[in-house]
């Protein structure tokens, strides 16, 4: 994991004496909330509908089981006991007091940890794969660049006050966990002919109102020019996006309003006149920081563990919460494990701060004391030997986070909605729970399949509808809620964007929907297709009919 | 409205001394007409390379934030300082806010038109960091080349 030298930490701690400042001006009267709305959401410090919320950056969703603690500790001093892991692998606190806030960021500081970018029209915190470092597809840590872009990124005096916000996903492995394709730029770190690994440039993806799938502007890119192309790609938005409608400013409308081929002759023309000027860095910074995620210090192990195969066979409830939560790791003897934050019934991405405490001793015991968060609103244990699972298993089943349902239907990424949010139209959190109750049987789960269900509670998408194999938006008519259904969406290598089936439902209908495209789908599939595989192959009518004929 | 420059690298208030200012288009439609402009106003979506070779003719250069939240004007000064040369003063205009100062400074303003009244706190908040991680037109040393420089003294 990158840690911080003196630089990083003053930095940091300048920012929490910046906002201790602001924060005073504003309780004193001398800064109006109007005034003070843009200072706060510099510092991920939002007002919900019955609180402030703040945004804490999980850097490309690394923790380590410190960090997770002082989470925790976050969330029983100064919250309600829990916090909400995001789709940008970060985590929000609903309830602080404001006059708590720079306490809050003083308390972070001492792990590193900021809430530095993670609102505003500047450039979020980058967000990364999950499995990063642990990996069997990727070709090497993404997280090195997710790092050299971080601290470019961070109060970069001439992209703070862009169009609109702006956010960058890094993957290194072909399957996309980062979804590169929706972002504001998606890299894609790849190999060339020659063996050279270097980054696919993908810009002008995004979902929100107006979702696109990202154009690549560029197949590659020499990794030692990232920064400068990245610097070229945000003077020409910063300089060309639209200002005039908050809902065209966003970088996919200009990318989609010039053409890819033209925007890209912008930023290439942009580039060539900053590309040798000390945008880029130093090799010798670049190992420094490659240095920090060099891999951890593993055990030469056998790839089988008969420890495991002995528990495997013997218990069957341990044997599915295997399939469903564990991958493959790139070292022999290790697994990843996936920690469900979706219990049957839930909210999915909470997590309580005794949940925190259990995920960071198991971290700091099994998993060479590394956390991850995904965008899907889980965590993982990305390096746990496989001797260790079963004793790991027992100890999340026992803090009710071994729900086997990673990738399954009631794995749901839901939205904050109208629980929380000023935005939202609609609730998103109760369909989630009903839908995840319908489905409750877990065998019943698995056998469905893989199965991305995204709820969003208005068209701002922060529930990535667009992009789930069935995608419900929630809509207001004349005070009521409705939802409806997309089809088809997936935020993988396979990016595309769902589309809508019909006319709204109600909340009870959306969830008997649910069910009835389910069971349309497995009378209809053929060999292991999954439910996306099935609605690719038949398309979007059989799909409609079945939705809507009986009803 | 006070005018805050540097004096070394100090934000002090100024005299506002005398000068003469001219849009840019205006100033292009006919340069006759404005030879007595030492002032050039671009706005934000003027195209500041079709009149790269003329500007060594203004004394003052001035961008607008017609709100802090529009930050064109941040591109368009460190355009006028690395890639244009300019070498006067370019100056800050409209909502120009303490806690926007810095990031102005570092692309390269040097006059500000400061929107506020509490010039001290302006001038502090210039102070708030003592590093940046990226490279800008202030030519403040990067956080890389610092460690580099650490690395090579030890």
């Amino acid at each position: 994991m990158y840690r911080y030298d003196e630089f990083d930490a003053t930095l940091v701690a300048e920012r929490v004496s910046q906002f201790r400042g602001q924060v005073a001006r504003r309780l004193s009267g001398e800064l109006s909330e109007e005034e003070f709305k843009p200072l706060r959401l510099m510092n991920g410090l939002y007002l919900q509908l019955h609180a402030y919320m703040l945004r804490v950056a999980v850097p490309y969703g690394t923790l380590s089981s410190r960090q997770m603690r002082k989470l925790a500790h976050v969330a029983r001093k100064y919250d309600k006991g829990y916090g909400h892991f995001t789709t940008r692998q970060n985590i929000q606190y609903n309830w602080p007091a404001l006059v708590d806030v720079p306490d809050i960021l003083d308390d972070l500081a001492e792990v590193e940890m900021h809430a530095i970018q993670t609102s505003g029209n500047c450039i979020r915190n980058v967000t990364s794969d999950q499995y990063a470092g642990a990996a069997a597809d990727e070709i090497e840590d993404p997280r090195i660049w997710c790092e050299v872009i971080r601290q470019w990124s961070t109060f970069h005096p001439e992209f703070t006050f862009l169009p609109r916000k702006f956010k960058i996903a890094v993957t290194a492995a072909d399957n996309d966990r980062a979804a590169v394709r929706v972002h504001d730029i998606g890299l894609r770190l790849h190999k060339n002919d020659a063996g050279e690994a270097g980054f696919e440039v993908i810009v002008g993806g995004g979902l929100g109102r107006t979702p696109y799938i990202g154009h690549t502007i560029r197949e590659f890119l020499p990794k030692k020019h990232l920064l400068s192309y990245l610097e070229a790609v945000l003077r020409v938005y910063n300089l060309e996006g639209r200002r005039d409608n908050l809902y065209k400013a966003r970088i996919k409308i200009l990318v989609n309003a010039e053409g890819a081929t033209k925007f890209a002759d912008l930023v290439e023309a942009e580039w060539a006149a900053i590309r040798k000027s000390e945008i880029d860095l130093p090799s010798e910074e670049i190992e420094r920081i490659r240095a920090y995620f060099a891999a951890p210090a593993f055990e030469k192990r056998p790839e089988e563990s008969a420890a495991l195969e002995e528990k495997r066979k013997a218990d069957p409830v341990f044997a599915r919460w295997l399939r469903m939560s564990t991958v493959q790791h790139k070292t022999p003897g290790y697994a990843i494990v996936n920690v469900s934050l979706k219990p049957i019934g839930g909210i999915p991405g909470d997590i309580s701060d005794v949940q925190m405490e259990a995920v960071a001793d198991l971290a700091e015991e099994y998993s060479l004391d590394e956390i991850r968060a995904t965008h899907e609103q889980n965590l993982v244990l990305p390096h746990v030997k496989k001797d260790d699972l079963y004793a790991v298993w027992k100890a999340l089943e026992a803090q009710e986070l071994a729900t086997p349902n990673i990738g399954l239907v009631s794995d749901i990424i839901a939205c904050p909605g109208l629980d929380y949010c000023t935005l939202a139209n609609t609730r998103s959190i109760p369909i989630a729970q009903r839908i995840s109750e319908r489905f409750a049987d877990l065998g019943g789960q698995e056998e469905i399949g893989e199965l991305k269900i995204k709820i969003s509670g208005c068209i701002n998408a922060c529930g990535h509808h667009h992009v789930g194999h069935i995608g419900i938006l929630g809509v207001d008519k004349k005070g009521e809620e409705f939802y409806q259904i997309t089809l088809g969406g997936s935020g993988a290598e396979d990016a595309s964007i769902g589309e809508i089936v019909g006319r709204g439902l109600s909340s009870g209908d959306a969830v008997d929907a649910v069910e009835k495209l389910v069971h349309f789908y497995r009378g209809n599939r053929q060999d292991n297709e999954r439910f996306l595989d099935t609605y690719r192959r038949l398309g979007a009518d059989p799909f409609k009919e079945a939705l809507y004929a009986a009803a | 409205m006070p005018l805050l420059k540097f004096s070394g690298s100090e934000l002090a208030p100024a005299l506002e001394e005398p000068i003469q200012e001219v849009a840019l288009d205006d100033w292009r439609d006919n340069p006759q007409a404005h030879a007595e402009a030492t002032a050039l106003i671009a706005s934000n979506d003027a195209r500041l390379e079709d009149v790269a070779g003329d500007l060594s003719g203004f004394s003052v250069i001035i961008l607008e934030f017609p709100t802090f939240k529009d930050g064109r004007a941040y591109s368009q000064a460190r355009l006028l300082r690395e890639r244009f040369g300019f070498a006067g003063e370019i100056r800050a205009r409209g909502e120009v806010l303490r806690d926007q100062i810095m990031f102005m400074a570092r692309c390269g303003f040097t006059a500000f038109e400061f929107a506020g009244e509490d010039t001290i706190g302006a001038t502090a908040a210039l102070a708030e960091f003592t590093f940046a991680y990226q490279t800008a037109a202030d030519r403040i040393e990067p956080v890389w080349r610092r460690r580099l420089d650490r690395a090579a003294a030890a």
